[in-house]
C-alpha cells in the first residue's frame, strides 16, 4: 500500500525523533574531582572540540544538565553530594563514569575512596583510562548517542526496564587468554577465539 | 639550628627534657605532663612564635618503640631563625594532651586533624571536631591497627536506582 506523501515529508516514529533531538544536544554536568577533570576540560576546549557532537555546553548547575560526567575519584564525603546532584538533574538523564577511579576506585583501594560510583548510582557508560584521552571520552559520548538513539523513548520507558534498575558493576569478568608457549604477546591483528 | 644558650635555658627550666640531634636539628623529648609548660616557655621566653607543624606518629609494632603515639611539634623563632622539634609520647588509655590553641591559634586545625586521624584528645580545644573524615565516621584511620581498606565504611551508602532518581 503506497501512501501519497507531499514532498519534504518523512514518516518516522515519535520515539526516534525525540531520541534524535536528545542525543544531539547533550548538556554535560562536569563532576570533575581529579586529573580526569583536566582531560574533560581539554575535551570541551578548542583542540578536541566537543561541540562537533553537540555536547559542548557545560553547565555547572545540575538543573540545566542531562549528562553527568563523573571525572575522578569520589571519596566517602563526596558521594552524598554526588547523589544529591544526580537527583537534582531532570529526566531524561545519563551518566558517564570517566576513568579508572570513578569506575572502580582505581589504585586508591583505601578506606575513604568509593570503589566505583556504579555501586550507588546508575551509570550508562564507562570510560577506561587513567586518565582517558579526550578521544576516549568523545568515543564514549558517541556510544552514548548511539545508545540513546537505539533505545530512547519519549516517555522514558527505557529507564524503567529491569536491567536498568539493577546496580551495574564496572568490573565484569574478562576472558582469560592463554598464549601458546614461547609467545609473549600477540602480533597486531591476531585474535585467539 | 638552635643557639646553645636557648638549649641551656630550656634545660635548666625543665631538667626532665632529653635531647637528641640529627644534622644540626635539635629535638627535645618532653614528658607528657610538662608539654604545655615547655611550649609556653618556648613561646613566651625564648621567642618561638611560629608553630610550623603539629602532627602525630603511631609507633604500634615499631621496632624498639616503648610508647604508642608520638606527638611532634615543629617550632620556629622568626626573629633568631632557630628551629626546634618538641616531642612527647602518649599511651592508651590516657590519650589526652593539653591543647596549644591558646599559644598558637594555627594549632586549631592541626589538632583537629590529629584527633580525626589518631583519636588523641586535646583538652581545652575550642572546637574539637573531625576535619577530614565525615562526622558520622567512628574509627581513627591513621592508627596502625586500622585496616587500609577500612571496615566497610566506604560501602555503607544508600543506592540510587533509576526509578527513584
Amino acid at each position: 500500500m503506497a501512501i501519497e506523501l507531499p514532498e519534504n515529508v518523512v514518516v518516522s516514529k515519535l520515539d526516534e525523533l525525540a531520541s534524535w533531538c536528545r542525543k544531539n544536544s547533550l548538556w554535560p554536568m562536569p563532576f570533575a574531582t581529579a586529573c580526569c577533570g583536566i582531560e574533560l576540560m581539554a575535551t570541551g576546549a578548542s583542540r578536541h572540540d566537543l561541540a562537533r557532537f553537540g555536547a559542548e555546553v557545560f553547565r555547572f548547575s545540575p538543573r540545566q544538565c542531562d549528562l553527568m560526567i563523573v571525572a575522578g575519584r569520589v571519596v566517602m564525603k563526596m558521594l552524598p553530594v554526588l547523589q544529591r546532584i544526580w537527583q537534582q538533574m531532570h529526566e531524561p538523564k545519563w551518566c558517564i563514569s570517566m576513568g579508572a577511579c570513578a569506575s572502580t576506585g582505581g589504585v586508591f583501594d583505601t578506606y575513604s575512596v568509593v570503589q566505583g560510583i556504579d555501586r550507588f548510582l546508575p551509570v550508562d557508560m564507562y570510560v577506561p583510562g587513567c586518565p582517558p584521552r579526550p578521544e576516549q571520552l568523545i568515543q564514549s559520548i558517541i556510544d552514548l548517542q548511539d545508545k540513546i538513539q537505539r533505545e530512547g523513548t519519549v516517555g522514558g520507558r527505557e529507564f524503567t526496564t529491569r536491567s536498568r534498575q539493577e546496580p551495574k558493576r564496572a568490573l565484569v569478568e574478562l576472558p582469560v587468554i592463554t598464549l601458546p608457549r614461547g609467545v609473549s604477546h600477540l602480533p597486531q591483528g591476531v585474535r585467539i577465539e | 639550628m638552635i643557639e646553645p644558650q636557648t638549649k641551656t635555658a630550656l634545660s635548666s627550666a625543665f631538667p626532665s627534657i632529653t635531647w637528641s640531634e640529627f644534622r644540626a636539628d635539635a629535638r627535645a623529648v618532653v614528658p607528657c605532663d610538662e608539654i604545655y609548660a615547655v611550649l609556653r616557655f618556648l613561646r613566651d621566653d625564648l621567642g618561638f612564635d611560629l608553630l610550623v607543624d603539629m602532627t602525630c606518629v603511631d609507633y604500634l609494632s615499631y621496632r624498639g618503640a616503648e610508647d604508642r603515639f608520638g606527638l611532634v611539634y615543629l617550632l620556629c623563632a622568626t626573629e633568631s631563625n632557630e628551629r626546634i622539634t618538641v616531642r612527647t609520647f602518649v599511651n592508651e588509655p590516657l590519650l589526652s594532651v593539653p591543647s596549644v590553641v591558646p599559644l598558637w591559634a594555627g594549632a586549631n586545625w592541626m589538632e583537629r586533624e590529629v584527633w580525626d586521624m589518631f583519636g588523641i584528645r586535646f583538652e581545652g580545644h575550642p572546637d574539637l571536631r573531625r576535619i577530614l573524615m565525615p562526622d558520622e565516621f567512628t574509627a581513627f584511620p591513621l592508627r596502625k591497627d586500622y585496616p587500609l581498606q577500612g571496615r566497610g565504611e566506604r560501602h555503607n551508602f544508600s543506592v540510587l536506582y533509576r526509578a527513584e532518581s
